[in-house]
């Protein structure tokens, strides 16, 4: 066990855990975040997308020795209250059914799209293509990338 | 953006005129090329109660108006804890803009059947829960009426307020419903006509959707209880074998783990039920303080295996298949005429064979649960679609007295059938029990998905006779499944040919299955369509005009005395999607392919437009035509549709689960392939018949018939026909 400090949300949080814990599980187990989702384990479904100083990361797969010196943002940060462009257009389509991998999604819209204020559809397939939605709600997200495109 | 969409809930509009009012008997189409027609957002403008009155088990009301409904059923992504409510909302003429929608406890004596299966909760809750309504609403006017000093029959309601127009005074719910309270039951209540509707049939936004998009804790996963501790299992590699020897001293020794052991789920003497279906009853369990530490002392374990049945391969199956249907007569489901003698006469015969192969479910939370067992209690919290079964499990298992059971429903990240097979919450009970502690029991993706309840591997061969003239004159269809058959005896074409001959070949298999969204017809609908495509082509046919005089001859003089659907109903579908989709016209790149199918009592039928990119499939549009009767929520309807249709797309494309030696092949997502936002549909178009009948299923029937829309479409781009899913292995330029 060892010792961290991370920068969550824009608060300092100290944890004390093993330091090949992967950042999902400290976010989820130890600072009780469990907004963000475990899917796989192996960087391949998307559910537990973060933002790591604004970039969409796997959280699954950075271990917590990689993400101490870094900004790190989950979806309970992403707005205080659930106004940011790209929550309100998802609210907008309705888009979730079971909703589980919906965090993921928007963690990986929202980094894109503050990268890329005017993207083409390929460009959103493309930014979207890590993220499994099982229940298949795939054109809900991607008519939501586009509206939150035009709202922001 | 208007203002802000709001803190606890959602808000809806009522749909055009058009749309929403004109309920009328018979073929009426309406349809929604339009944006989703949500109105404005409707700010959460109330504060909570500070007293609530109960009215019935469904429904309590506060002294300010507000009301609270509870959703009976689990919610799995289909999205009944919005619908259900809302038929309750309706005969009570609540507002729906002071509602607030909670899941209720498991009590089947008050809410009956809490399961989610079957596409059935809303077809099976629909009477009830109107009647729910109705009866509250007439305790409240009963209650106004003694307040009000006028007889009941002078007042009406509308949105939560009560009106006599005669002396323009006014009542909120609120303010008789303590009165309402202590008002008999009626016995008696009267329902809306179905054209009075104002809520049922708009579009109502997901209740949970605003706490989904914050990342609020609602799933099972998320459960974090005082002294809860981490437990995980390791189930046997392979069907066929079991536990020998556990050497558990490496992971003992790790950081963070409280204990290791070996349980057993199936207590001898205990009978199972049809919900306990489980291929691993005996199991090495670790529990530990968290997640990650658990997770790394699984790794080291020292199991060793031994083999206690057959070790089953893949290439094994399809010969098992294969033999049987070549070799053996099956059991005979159905024979109407003479099919061998019209065999002999035919002009021209086709024969056909399809396959496809395990599947998992893969729901995006894999199986967990939280367990609490003490000396005399148990307390459950989790994810599962039939809760009162496992109940019952659990009383026989832990030897507690089923009063003293309680299990809270989460919402829950996918089911398509898996968590009916509720055997996680078992195994979180046992090991709760004996480790005296609260635990929370977490299957890695890996453990969810080599553990079994999948979907049947199937076989069938259809065989076509045609006369001179290309009519449809004998027709057979033999099937295998291991472990069992997929076919319908009596669905359609049954009923549209003289001769017709159904046969089954059930085959045994050690591998645990289950029921996987639309059971048999995710598989059936994908080769009968496919089939029947080339038969209409032998016959010199247009694909659509080749079904319909099938269903002619079903609704003029049907063979047989048993057919399994409204032939009118399934011909009306094919016809509105004929005209919605421009079937006929030609677009140079665009190959269409058409498929329809009935299922959990509801017609569907869809044109699907493929254009090859890069020489890959890239489905450009779907339009998809449904009767499931009253649409109760429109746009939560459309969802259900939309995402049945992706994930028949995506299994029949990529999909499978492949064994040797009785290990699954695939045990996460780089190996198992599931269909992703650069392969969905471009779009999805969805149109409803406006019938007017009761609401039928609606979370499976989009589902069935898609793969072979899609199969028929590549056909055209590729030339083509695919038999065996998944279609990627058959064609490997499709992936
Ligand atoms: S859980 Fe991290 S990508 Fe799937
Ligand atoms: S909404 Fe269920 S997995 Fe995406």
């Amino acid at each position: 066990m060892a010792k961290y400090k991370l920068n969550v949300n824009g608060a300092e949080h100290q944890v004390d855990v093993d330091s090949d814990t992967p950042l999902l599980w400290v976010l989820r187990d130890s600072l009780k975040l469990v907004g963000t989702k475990y899917g796989c384990g192996i960087a391949q479904c998307g559910a537990c997308t973060i933002h790591l100083d604004g970039k969409a990361a796997r959280s699954c797969s950075v271990p917590i020795d990689a993400a101490k010196e870094k900004k790190i943002t989950t979806i309970e940060g992403l707005s205080e209250d659930g106004s940011h462009p790209v929550q309100q257009a998802w609210i907008e389509h309705d888009v979730p059914q079971c909703g589980y991998c919906q965090a993921g999604q928007i963690m990986s819209a929202s980094a894109f799209l503050s990268e890329n204020k005017n993207p083409t559809d390929q460009q959103i397939l493309d930014a979207m293509h890590g993220n499994i939605c099982r229940c298949g709600t795939y054109t809900r997200i991607k008519a939501a990338i586009k509206t939150a495109a035009k709202n922001a | 953006m208007k203002k802000n969409i709001d803190k606890t809930r959602r808000s809806f509009i009522k749909v055009s005129a058009a749309a929403g009012g004109g309920l009328l008997m018979g073929f009426n189409f309406m349809s929604c090329e339009a944006e989703p027609k949500y109105l404005e957002y409707a700010a959460p403008d109330f504060a909570m109660p500070e007293k609530w009155n109960t009215l019935n088990g469904f429904l309590k009301i506060g002294e300010n108006g507000v009301v609270t409904i509870m959703s009976p059923n689990p919610e799995i992504g289909q999205n009944v804890k919005t619908s259900m409510p809302m038929i309750v909302a309706e005969e009570l003429d609540a507002d729906w803009d002071r509602v607030i929608v909670e899941q209720a406890p498991l009590d089947t004596k008050l809410y009956k059947r809490q399961i989610a299966g079957g596409s059935q909760s809303i077809r099976l809750g629909w009477k009830d829960l109107r009647e729910t309504g109705a009866r509250a609403r007439q305790m409240l006017l009963k209650a106004a009426s003694e307040r009000l000093e006028v007889p009941m029959e002078e007042l009406s309601t509308s949105k939560g307020k009560i009106y006599h127009k005669k002396t323009d005074k006014v009542l909120d719910y609120g303010e008789v419903a303590s009165a309402a309270s202590s008002v008999e039951v009626p016995e008696e209540v009267t329902l809306k006509d179905p054209k009075d509707f104002t809520l049922i049939g708009t579009s109502v936004r997901n209740v949970d959707g605003f706490n989904i998009v914050q990342g609020k804790p609602l799933f099972g996963l998320d459960t974090m209880e005082e002294g809860m501790k981490i437990a995980m299992i390791e189930h046997p590699p392979a069907f066929g074998m079991k536990i020998k020897s556990l050497d558990d001293s490496a992971a003992r020794a790790m950081s963070g783990i409280i204990d290791v052991f070996r349980i057993n789920v199936e207590p001898e003497g205990w009978n199972p039920q049809w919900s306990d279906v489980n291929a691993y009853p005996e199991l090495v369990a670790i529990v530990g303080e968290s997640t990650w530490q658990v997770m790394k002392a699984k790794k080291a374990l020292k199991i060793e295996w031994e083999q206690e049945s057959k070790l089953e391969s893949s290439k094994d199956h399809v010969a098992t298949m294969e033999n049987a249907l070549a070799s053996k007569k099956g059991d005979e489901a159905r024979k109407d005429g003479d099919p061998n003698s019209a065999f002999e006469k035919a002009a021209k015969i086709i024969e056909k064979t399809y396959t496809a192969p395990f599947l998992a479910h893969n729901t995006m939370e894999p199986m967990n649960f939280y367990a609490n067992v003490t000396a005399d209690k148990a307390e459950l919290i989790g994810p599962v679609q039939t809760a009162q079964f496992l109940e019952g499990t659990l009383e026989g298992v832990l030897g507690i007295p089923k009063e003293n059971i309680s299990i809270m429903m989460t919402r829950m990240g996918g089911g398509f059938g898996r968590r009916l097979y509720g055997h996680f919450g078992t195994e979180a009970a046992l090991i709760s029990q004996k480790v005296k502690a609260p635990v929370k029991l977490v299957y890695t993706r890996e453990d969810d998905m080599t553990q079994g309840t999948y979907r049947p591997a199937y076989m069938v061969t259809y065989k076509a006779g045609l006369d001179e003239d290309g009519n449809l004159m004998a027709f057979q269809i033999r099937g295998a499944g291991i472990p069992r058959s997929p076919i319908f005896a009596n669905r359609y074409p049954a009923g549209t040919v003289d001769n017709y001959r159904v046969e089954n070949h059930d085959l045994e298999t050690n591998i645990s299955t289950g029921a996987w969204r639309a059971p048999r017809s995710n598989f059936i609908a994908t080769a009968e369509q496919s089939f029947l495509d080339e038969v209409a082509e032998a016959a010199g046919k247009d694909p659509i005009d080749f079904r319909l005089s099938l269903f002619e001859r079903a609704i003029s003089n049907p063979v047989g005395e048993e057919n399994d659907y409204d032939a009118e109903r399934y011909a009306g579908v094919l016809k509105v999607v004929k005209e919605k989709s421009g079937w006929g016209k030609e677009t140079a790149g665009i190959h269409r392919g058409v498929s329809a199918y009935y299922c959990h009592n509801t017609y569907v039928a869809q044109v699907l437009d493929v254009a090859m990119e890069d020489g890959l499939p890239k489905v450009k549009k779907v339009c998809c035509v449904v009767d499931c009767g009253i649409v109760v929520n429109r746009e939560g309807a459309i969802n259900q549709i939309e995402g049945g249709i992706v994930d028949g797309i995506g299994h029949a494309l990529y999909s499978a689960i492949n064994f040797v030696d009785g290990a699954p092949q695939q045990s996460n997502f780089n190996k198992y392939r599931l269909i992703r936002q650069s392969e969905a549909p471009e779009s999805i178009e969805v149109h409803f018949v406006d019938n007017g009948i009761d609401p039928t299923g609606l979370g499976e029937p989009s589902l069935p018939p898609i793969g072979a829309a899609l199969a028929n479409a590549l056909y055209k781009a590729t030339g083509t026909r695919l038999y065996s899913q998944p279609f990627v292995d058959q064609v490997e330029l499709l992936g």
